[in-house]
């Protein structure tokens, strides 16, 4: 047990925890008891709120232990999360505005309420929904594998159910500030949790390459590593096989992170256009916070680290090199704020992920399907009531089920999420796309997206199955034909079943419009998507 | 209401500036180890490079397109039009100079 971390962990994990419970009072509103409030913060988040909440929602614990453990692991590929996040914010950038106008015109809280709006489907709204519901979920047990790295690394790696306790506890804390608290709770947090991931990061990476030579000597013992491993795509550059993956994989990534209902959730919570386009020149700041993380992988390597192997399976968890890495190399004091910046890492996206989550199951299945008269009051106490189920539901998939089956779901979310495309990002420029073609769209990115992801083995891991997101082209075939040949370049799944989704959506789109389908009705107008703050047109927060 | 398409766009050539970072996606541009600075291989300072590019290119855009304040003020006699006006909260009284629907260009 290594008590000074475990004491320098406590004292922030607590301090944290009133902040959560202070939340509450924070910026109040009129009412708590409205989805604008609990779930959206009143709306009316500023620059700095916004860029401290959707930095701690994006750049996740998870990210921060699994991109130096995929550097550590395979090389260069585990480098995408820096052109990932650099070209993301250019692309997002004028869709993102449009999203914030529309839905503050029209008071829509989720994704799936835009599409509601936009196209008058329930249906359609439906799908979008569950997507997003699906494709959350296991990215909050991630938050947990990100937590239980750094409490394992203390040495609360105890085995069997027992083993989980600390991190259990952990999360019933978090689960009832954000019960009472809503969003208004992480987006304080995030300013603590933030604070000390810059603080922690940049003395790493000043301090620790030193003490290995520099840079130079830490590229050269990485390289000297994979030179002497069997595997044929790891190394400090990329290879010929993996570039195509590189790219899609980033691109994809890209395209699908702003699909996710908890980012947009951080987004509808500001106060206006001005804030998120500041946040869109602002945020790349964590980009480069996370490309010098990455590099904390080959430092790993220089160190000699040896991941822990967690005493609940049995296995060496490579997600724990960079808590061991800070813990080796470190006084304790410094290492318990290394723990405790990404064990409260955890927590911000986590909340902010559940409450999303709920959000999404309150407005578009609670008051769709089971109660269409719900007041205001009753949606806010389904939503706290929902948030609580998916945290638990989250825990119970860490407790009961291989950690490694939320790392394959969190994988196969981030293909399911880039479905919804058509839906939610095209569809704030065009109403071009039919609702069958889309809905039929869906089907068929979801349905061979998740058929490749379950078609691709991972020998190093021994898995016969979702081994991973790249798909060598000549797997690739159209009902037995294969338009690549036998090519071993490989390519990120995502992109082949988005661009089949696509394909599909135009296909029955010019169909349905040939024959003069009905395709719904728009609530919105042209005009909507481009609402400011001051306008008149913008709906009362928290009222109705 | 079917929307018009044409009128609920507002394009301006500055947004072709958001294209510039995607250039980073071309990996035969820079997947070599030299030249290296401070010891990093061109593979990856060339990727951290982009990171102010990225900033450059959307602040840019930002700037250059930002709302025209065409309306100052007598915007709000609308307000009493709308019964959910009186409803508004404190935070988002504030104006924050630049207006509104009017376009910039």
């Amino acid at each position: 047990m290594q008590w000074t971390e475990l004491v320098v962990f406590t004292v922030l994990f607590l301090l944290v925890t009133v902040l959560g419970f202070f939340a509450a009072r924070w910026k109040q509103g009129s009412t708590l008891e409205h989805l604008d409030e609990w779930g959206l913060g009143g709306r009316k988040f500023g620059s700095w709120i916004t860029w401290f909440l959707v930095g701690g929602d994006l750049y996740t614990a998870y990210t921060f232990v699994a991109v130096p453990a995929l550097m550590f692991g395979a090389g260069a590929m585990g480098f995408y999360a820096l052109p990932y996040t650099i070209i993301l914010y250019p692309i997002v950038f004028l869709p993102l505005v449009r999203m914030w106008s529309v839905s503050r015109v029209h008071g829509y809280v989720t994704p799936a309420d835009f599409v509601r709006g936009r196209y008058g489907s329930h249906w359609l709204a439906l799908i979008i929904a569950l997507t997003g519901i699906l494709a959350t979920m296991p990215y909050i047990a991630l938050q947990l594998v990100g937590l239980e790295a750094v409490l394992r690394t203390m040495g609360l790696n105890g085995g069997g159910i027992l083993g989980h306790l600390p991190l259990f506890i952990a999360f019933v804390v978090l689960a009832l500030y954000t019960y009472q608290s809503g969003l208004r709770a992480p987006a304080l947090i995030a300013f603590v949790k933030d604070g000390l991931i810059y603080l922690v990061i940049i003395v790493a990476v000043v301090y620790l390459p030193s003490k290995f030579g520099g840079w130079g000597g830490v590229f050269s013992d990485a390289q000297a590593k994979f030179d002497a491993t069997t595997a044929p795509g790891d190394g400090t550059l990329l290879n010929a096989n993996n570039q195509l993956q590189y790219v899609t994989l980033a691109l994809g990534s890209a395209l699908a992170l702003f699909l996710y209902p908890h980012s947009l959730t951080g987004i509808l919570a500001s106060r206006g256009r001005k804030v998120i386009k500041r946040n869109m020149v602002a945020l790349p700041a964590y980009s480069l916070l996370l490309g010098l993380l990455a590099l904390l992988g080959y430092v790993a390597i220089s160190a000699g680290v040896k991941p822990i192997t967690n005493q609940a399976t049995g296995r060496p968890d490579t997600n724990t090199i960079v808590p061991v890495l800070f813990g080796q190399e470190f006084p304790s004091w410094f290492a318990g704020i290394a723990f405790a910046a990404i064990g409260i890492g955890a927590l911000v996206p986590a909340a902010i992920m559940s409450i999303a989550a709920a959000n999404l199951w309150t407005r578009n299945i609670y008051k769709e399907y089971i109660k269409k008269d719900a007041t205001s009051a009753q949606e806010a106490k389904q939503a706290k009531l929902a948030s609580l189920v998916v945290k638990f539901g989250a825990v119970a998939f860490i407790l009961f089920i291989d950690p490694q089956f939320s790392i394959d779901l969190q994988l196969i979310g981030g293909v399911m999420i880039l479905q919804t495309l058509p839906a939610v990002a095209i569809a704030l420029y065009t109403r071009w796309f039919h609702v069958w073609g889309m809905i039929a769209g869906w089907v068929v990115g979801m349905g061979w997206g998740m058929y490749l992801l379950y078609t691709i083995p991972n020998t190093a891991a021994n898995k016969a199955h979702f081994g991973g997101s790249a798909l060598p082209l000549g797997k690739l075939s159209l009902l037995g034909w294969h338009p690549f040949g036998a090519s071993t370049v490989q390519i990120y799944v995502g992109i082949v079943a988005v661009v089949a989704n696509l394909l599909v959506a135009v296909v029955v789109t010019l169909v349905a419009h040939k024959r003069r389908v009905p395709n719904g009705t728009d609530q919105t107008n042209p005009a909507d998507y481009h609402v400011d703050e001051d306008s008149s047109r913008v709906k009362a927060i928290a009222a109705h | 209401m079917p929307s018009d398409p044409k009128s609920s766009l507002r394009w301006s050539n500055w947004n072709l500036l958001l294209l510039v970072p995607l250039l980073m996606l071309i990996t035969p541009f820079f997947n070599f180890a030299k030249p290296a600075v401070f010891g990093l291989p061109f593979f990856y300072w060339y990727q951290f490079a982009f990171v102010p590019v990225g900033v450059l290119c959307v602040g840019l855009v930002f700037l250059k397109t930002r709302d025209e304040p065409v309306l100052h003020g007598d915007d709000h006699l609308a307000v009493d039009d709308l019964d959910a006006g009186t409803a508004k909260t404190t935070g988002t009284a504030k104006s924050a100079g630049s207006a509104k629907k009017k376009g910039k260009r």
